[in-house]
């Protein structure tokens, strides 16, 4: 048994070799160790949805992880999505369509919608809104964001 | 908050984890999908000295057909559960209720036994296991047994699991060709806790009679509501008919024993357990019915 651990982890295409108290969440390890603040952490109980990243090609809540878990893991966040300056389609297709407001809960959208439109050509309005429900917004209403994926939809060739 | 500090261990078979249990009882808990005990350790309303990980317990992930069961270990993500043909085959009902649970996000992370051994009075997949008449095969590093949900399922939070034990599987009863399901929830928004919800299945003969009936209700008590001794007597060896699911209904909203909350008042979960229990009673006939 271990207070602590190392752990070797790849963020976005880069490997990353740390040693991390057990107790230490996989957003606190993105945000504090590795510097990625792009993943947000609001509600800390894995309801609103911001801290979300994508394990081994799954979304997950990051605050609902302990680092240590992700051994061995690969990880993208927000800060993988663009190609260096160029935009992804989803990124895209936010700034198109004013998706975002605050932007507090973007890199979980982001996150998230990349997930869905990986798996889902063509969706309908109906589960768009399905899948951006675990996810809150409190500027938008939505209305553009549905929007935005939508025309991420139409951009993005995958 | 963060969560307080605590041991970790992340064992790679069942024995070593029953082994580490074993020697820390009630100061060690099992970490499995940990969609509902991360938040209780970053509320700290829960402080465990130790925490067993089971994710890397590959040989209690598998969704298999075992003697006239589907049997699901318990660190099963939910989201396999979700894309499983052999559930959708065998166990539709399941399918249907985990598709409810939470979002993918956490379904993602989230396991069946998890959900389980969380014992949430509000959650689908006990409604679903208790519908189906499902059992819980729980081992300790001395003595393996089998619990039905009656037994398994004891309040709010609470089960049967002892210091020293752990969860591995569960195991479903494939019901027999001429069965229909139906899981129906009501909650205010897409992935909240349900307010109410139930699960039903149904056995229809080749005449077009009710032969075997199951039905689970989530939210409507201090744990999953097993309604199946009412829907048999009032819909078996019958046709199904629209005063036979009322009487159901109403039957059902007379025996549950809702709690109050900052959700929904008592009265208003009684009032929802007669409508979601018709909601599925009425979606399985329909799909048991329609050829």
């Amino acid at each position: 048994m271990d207070n602590e651990r190392n752990i070797d982890v790849t963020v976005n295409g880069r490997s990353h070799s740390a040693n991390v108290p057990a107790r230490r969440r996989l957003s606190e390890f993105i945000r504090d160790d590795l510097g990625l603040t792009g993943t947000h952490v609001g509600c800390e109980h894995g309801v609103c949805g911001t801290c979300t990243v994508q394990l081994d090609g799954e979304t997950v809540r990051s605050c609902l992880m302990f680092a240590v878990q992700a051994d061995g893991a690969e990880i993208m966040t927000v800060e993988g999505l663009a190609d260096g300056g160029a935009l992804h389609p989803i990124q895209e297709a936010f700034w198109q369509e004013h998706g975002l407001q605050c932007g507090f809960c973007t890199p979980g959208i982001l996150m998230t919608v990349h997930e869905f439109l990986l798996e889902n050509k063509g969706p309908l309005e109906e589960e768009i809104r399905h899948a951006l429900s675990g996810n809150l917004c409190r500027c938008t209403g939505y209305q553009n964001i549905v929007k935005a994926v939508e025309t991420a939809d139409r951009l993005w060739e995958r | 908050m963060r969560p307080p500090p605590f041991s970790y261990a992340d064992p790679s078979t069942v024995d070593e984890a029953l082994d580490l249990l074993a020697q820390h009882g009630d100061d060690a808990t099992i970490l499995a999908g940990g969609q509902s005990l991360v938040p209780l350790l970053n509320f700290r309303l829960a402080q465990p000295a130790v925490i067993v990980d089971i994710n890397r317990i590959a040989d209690l992930a598998y969704i298999e057909r075992r003697n006239g069961a589907l049997e699901i270990g318990t660190l099963t993500r939910q989201r396999a559960v979700e894309r499983s043909a052999a559930v959708s085959e065998a166990c539709p009902l399941l399918g249907e209720a985990v598709a409810d649970v939470g979002h993918v996000q956490t379904r993602n992370r989230g396991t069946v036994g998890g959900s389980l051994a969380h014992a949430d009075p509000t959650a689908e997949i006990s409604a679903a296991v208790t519908a189906l008449g499902g059992s819980l095969r729980l081992r300790s590093a001395s003595a393996e047994r089998t619990l039905t949900p009656d037994e398994f399922f004891v309040s709010n939070l609470m089960t049967a699991i002892e210091p020293g034990e752990m969860l591995v599987a569960v195991a479903l009863p494939v019901w027999p060709a001429g069965t229909a399901t139906c899981f129906n929830e009501f909650s205010r928004r897409q992935g909240d806790f349900a307010l109410a919800g139930a699960a039903a299945a149904l056995t229809f003969g080749g005449d077009g009679r009710i032969e075997r009936a199951g039905l689970g209700l989530l939210g409507v008590g201090d744990r999953p509501f097993d309604g199946a001794a009412i829907a048999s007597e009032l819909l078996c060896g019958e046709k199904p008919s629209e005063a036979a699911v009322q009487a159901v209904a109403e039957r059902v909203q007379s025996s549950v024993d809702p709690l109050s909350d900052i959700h929904s008042p008592a009265d208003y979960r009684r009032h929802l357990a007669g409508v979601v229990t018709r909601r599925a009673l009425q979606g399985a006939i329909r799909r048991g019915t329609s050829g």
